[in-house]
């Protein structure tokens, strides 16, 4: 039983708390605020906080000159193309390793753990030669494949700790009711699963979405996504700083909101269910 | 536990799975181990033959190696310092009562949703920019000369824009690990008469030890691997160059595949190295 | 159609033997009961039937007809599990209709049996709700209502009864009881608690370490026991064990003599002892005996209550026929 705190006390950690949150949220409600000025207002010394004249026009600038809903549409089938395809191949075996565990199911598990360690910069020459000589170089599909494999690791595990949780004995009482394996995954496991394989599948949007090494190293034009997008605006478009924050949150805010929701499972799936 | 039946189809059902990752493993990494040996240089000729261990030699040898070795380890160090202390302390204070918890919560873990590349652009720019950048604001208001950030402090810089990025990661991962804390135990010790500080170093401390080892090699790895921050700010200038961007440089700016590779292989190896002792945390974590 | 044998059934992991070679026939329509202490292999034994588990040798006919081989959803067989194991994203009713949609059966037979099977055991008012939103004892039933509705050839219960409160078990108990009754579909019911075995089984199997100590009634085992472990395992309170000269006096290593077997007077007798614990519950009373040489405690059950307590001075004589003998094997002799 927790004690009653005094509201003093409370009052004290609330004002700390939300200074301090406020600080670290400051770039983002800066970025944020600074996409609705004019890029005079956006430079203006001292700069205004929040009355100045709100306007959208750095939106339609953004819009108009950069094909940004290219980009956006190459980040949403880039992200949850790999992470649909993760799921898919993960299902199965996080199925099988969480079921029917056998004396290599924790090898197995550690082994795909450290594919995930592996520097990318370690493997970026023979992946960029592999693209070029598949003729994948700057090509959705391809991207959609190598960030499943990045990703597929945290996927195979996320599931795997959700399904362990799921007591065996359901699974074991749908085979003796005569379900197939096919049935006990699709009309049992699953279901019961589901809350599991959202978490799974947000987190790994979101991580997708976000990734920027091989998504900046293998597209150019045809199949670069938001992160290409931010980067080109590094000089000299970066000096125009409210087309920079519109652009900026533009990139941000699905994702954001996303984040928000799934901030639980980001626990679990980040530290491979070390930490609950 | 199961029958001969659900083994056999559990190993088919493992078998995409492992076998992408197998391939996604082995063949790049032989292809780098390959090409670490050869003296590769696709704009100079292209393969020029068997190399020996030279272009180990040479990228260890080379006067750029032992300065990205050392910003690389101020950088990983900088970053892990700045995390573990402020994340206790925040993870600690978000832990306590207060008003809006959730909200406070929320922002405090929204920096680790924003792209790499967003946060390096929107900090060089608009908090770093020498004449405009709301730093240099501060520093005028204040009456001192506004810093060129990304010059003058340029590790600190990127410390700092990492820092803010991986900060939230560790407070969410530390918050979780104090919530699983049972109450009773500090009560238990309050009664013994622990004071706040022993309750904090006896009790709350050495129970976030597990959490503090796995985001410090978590976060090890993601950070040796940072890549964006840098080529969106200063393109590995300025002391900047950690060494991934070494051998990013090596391979694709100047094409030198041999070298580069040679890298890639110190790279790999510094990350195992790593990697092993995070491994061995998780796998004590499977046993129960 | 429910005959269930085992011929030279054997179970390991690995190396670990769990069930050593072994025999048993369960006749059709009987109610069998699995009994043992905890780890002694009986719920290994009812999942080797079941088909969860592969036999590493030996063979399990059901109706004369090899099933070694078969899935588990091939054997006709119906199993409630101890955690009940419904499918909690499913209403009752789709938890119910689950087997015999999975057997593709028509929509108007599936309704039928939902709807007959949901009368008998009093889930009518529940069909749209799902497990969560259940009592324990509800959701026993709704697992006894999809085992029913398959007309299995045999039921397998596995610790069916062990998370429910001791009220509710006498009920489920009844209940089950009843059912087999009505049903007279052979069951397969796996505990640890004698008494269940003792109240429900037509038949009672005793397992230890895997190995059958004895078959039987539940009266023959009460008895007749074949072993020191079968006589104190069968019985509550559990039948005193007495070694030493007293034993010797009978020509056995160990005589066994049930508690409410032993005629007490607090004057004259066979044993002389001073009352430890004395545990009066009305009905009965409970002494726990110090002092008698070769047994310690002696535990005595006396009908009604009597006026004795801690420190009183007793005698105790065992009814000479009613005191089982038993050799330095611990095997009974006759």
């Amino acid at each position: 039983m927790a004690r009653a705190v005094t509201s003093q006390r409370k009052a004290l950690n609330t004002v700390v708390a939300w200074s301090i949150g406020l600080l670290i949220f400051f770039p983002i409600l800066w970025t944020i605020l600074t996409s609705f000025k004019s890029e005079a207002e956006a430079i203006a010394n001292p700069p205004v906080f929040m009355f100045f004249d709100w306007t959208l026009e750095n939106y339609s600038v953004v819009l108009e000159r950069s094909n940004y809903m290219r980009f956006l549409t190459n980040s949403v089938i880039i992200a949850g193309g790999s992470t649909l395809l993760g799921v898919l191949i993960a299902v199965p075996a996080a199925w099988s390793m969480a079921f029917v565990p056998s004396r290599r199911t924790k090898d197995i598990l550690l082994w795909m753990l450290s594919t995930k360690m592996l520097p990318a910069v370690g493997v970026l020459y023979p992946i960029y030669l592999l693209c070029i000589r598949l003729g994948v170089l700057d090509n959705r599909a391809a991207l959609v494949v190598i960030l499943m494999l990045i990703n597929l690791p945290i996927i195979v595990w996320m599931l795997y700790t959700y399904f362990r949780e799921i007591p065996g004995e359901i699974l074991e009482a749908a085979r003796m009711d005569g379900a197939t394996l096919k049935d006990e995954i699709l009309y049992v496991l699953t279901p019961m699963a589901i809350p599991g394989i959202a978490s799974t599948l947000l987190l790994n949007f979101i991580l997708a979405w976000n990734e920027a090494f091989w998504t900046l190293n293998l597209t150019s034009v045809d199949a670069a996504p938001l992160t290409a997008f931010i980067a080109s605006y590094s000089s000299p478009e970066g000096l125009f700083f409210a087309k920079l924050s519109a652009a900026s949150t533009m990139a941000i805010a699905p994702i954001l909101i996303l984040g928000w929701f799934s901030q639980k499972q980001l626990v679990r799936g980040l530290t491979f269910g070390a930490v609950k | 536990m199961a029958t001969q039946h659900s083994r056999s189809a559990a190993r088919i059902m493992m078998a995409p799975a492992v076998f992408l990752l197998l391939v996604w493993m082995l063949v790049p990494l032989c292809m780098t181990l390959w090409f670490s040996f050869r003296n590769y240089l696709p704009l100079r000729g292209g393969d020029l033959g068997f190399a020996g261990f030279n272009n180990f030699t040479r990228f260890v040898s080379s006067s750029a190696f032992w300065p990205s070795v050392l910003t690389t380890l101020i950088i990983v160090g900088g970053v892990l310092l700045i995390s573990i202390v402020f994340g206790v302390l925040l993870a600690i204070l978000l832990d306590k009562p207060m008003w809006g918890q959730g909200i406070v919560r929320i922002l405090v873990i929204a920096p680790f949703f924003v792209m790499p590349t967003v946060s390096a652009l929107v900090w060089k720019n608009m908090f770093m920019d020498p004449v405009n950048g709301v730093l240099a604001h501060l520093w005028r208001f204040f009456g001192a000369d506004p810093l060129v950030w990304l010059q003058d402090a340029s590790v600190f810089s990127i410390i700092l824009i990492v820092s803010w990025q991986w900060l939230p990661f560790a407070t969410l991962i530390l918050l979780t690990a104090i919530q699983s804390l049972d109450s009773e135990q500090l009560e238990a010790a309050e009664i013994d008469g622990a004071t706040p500080l022993a309750r904090f170093f006896f009790i709350s401390l050495p129970h976030l030890s597990r959490a503090i080892t796995i985001v410090v090699l978590i976060q090890t790895i993601f950070v040796l691997a940072v890549f964006a921050e840098i080529f969106v700010t200063t393109g590995g200038a300025f002391g900047t160059r950690t060494l991934t961007y070494l051998i990013y440089q090596r391979v694709l700016e100047s094409q030198n595949i041999g070298l580069g590779s040679a890298g890639g292989v110190y790279a790999i190896i510094l990350a195992n190295i790593v990697a092993i002792f995070l491994m061995r945390i998780v796998g004590k974590n499977l046993d129960n | 159609m429910g005959r269930i044998q085992l011929k030279q059934v054997k179970k390991a992991f690995g190396d670990v033997v769990v069930i050593p070679p072994l025999d048993l026939e369960i006749v059709d329509g009987e109610f069998v009961v699995f009994v043992g202490p905890s780890g002694c292999g009986k719920s290994t034994l009812l999942r080797l039937i079941a088909g969860l588990e592969d036999t590493t040798s030996g063979v399990i006919e059901i109706d004369g007809e090899d099933a070694t081989a078969l899935p588990p959803a091939k054997r006709r067989l119906a199993m409630v599990f101890q955690s009940y194991a419904l499918y909690p994203h499913m209403t009752v009713r789709k938890n119910i209709a689950f087997p015999l949609r999975m057997a593709k059966m028509d929509q108007a037979e599936q309704d039928r049996r939902i709807e007959a099977a949901a009368k008998a055991l009093n889930l009518t008012d529940y069909l749209h709700r799902r497990p969560g939103q259940l009592s324990g004892g509800q959701r026993q039933r709704v697992a006894i209502g999809r085992a029913i509705v398959r007309e299995p050839a045999a039921f397998l219960f596995d610790e069916p009864l062990s998370n429910l409160d001791a009220a509710l078990r006498v009920g489920m108990r009844m209940e089950i009881s009843e059912l087999h009754k009505k049903l007279k579909t052979t069951m397969v019911y796996v505990t640890h608690d004698q008494v269940e075995a003792m109240t429900m089984a037509d038949k009672i199997v005793v397992l230890q370490a895997g190995v059958i100590e004895q078959v039987g009634s539940p009266l023959d085992l009460y008895h007749t026991p074949r072993n020191k472990f079968v006589a104190g395992f069968i019985g509550s309170p559990r039948m005193n064990l007495v070694e030493g000269t007293e034993a010797a006096k009978h020509n056995a290593t160990t005589i066994g003599v049930r508690p409410e077997h032993i005629d007490i007077s607090t004057t004259e007798g066979l044993w002389q002892g001073t009352v430890g614990v004395a545990e009066h519950l009305g009905s009965d009373t409970f002494l726990h005996v110090h002092g008698v040489p070769g047994c310690d405690p002696v535990t005595v059950r006396i009908a009604g209550d009597v006026a004795l307590n801690h420190g009183d001075t007793v005698h105790l004589t065992p009814r000479a026929d009613q005191i089982h003998k038993f050799d330095a094997q611990g095997l009974r002799i006759s």
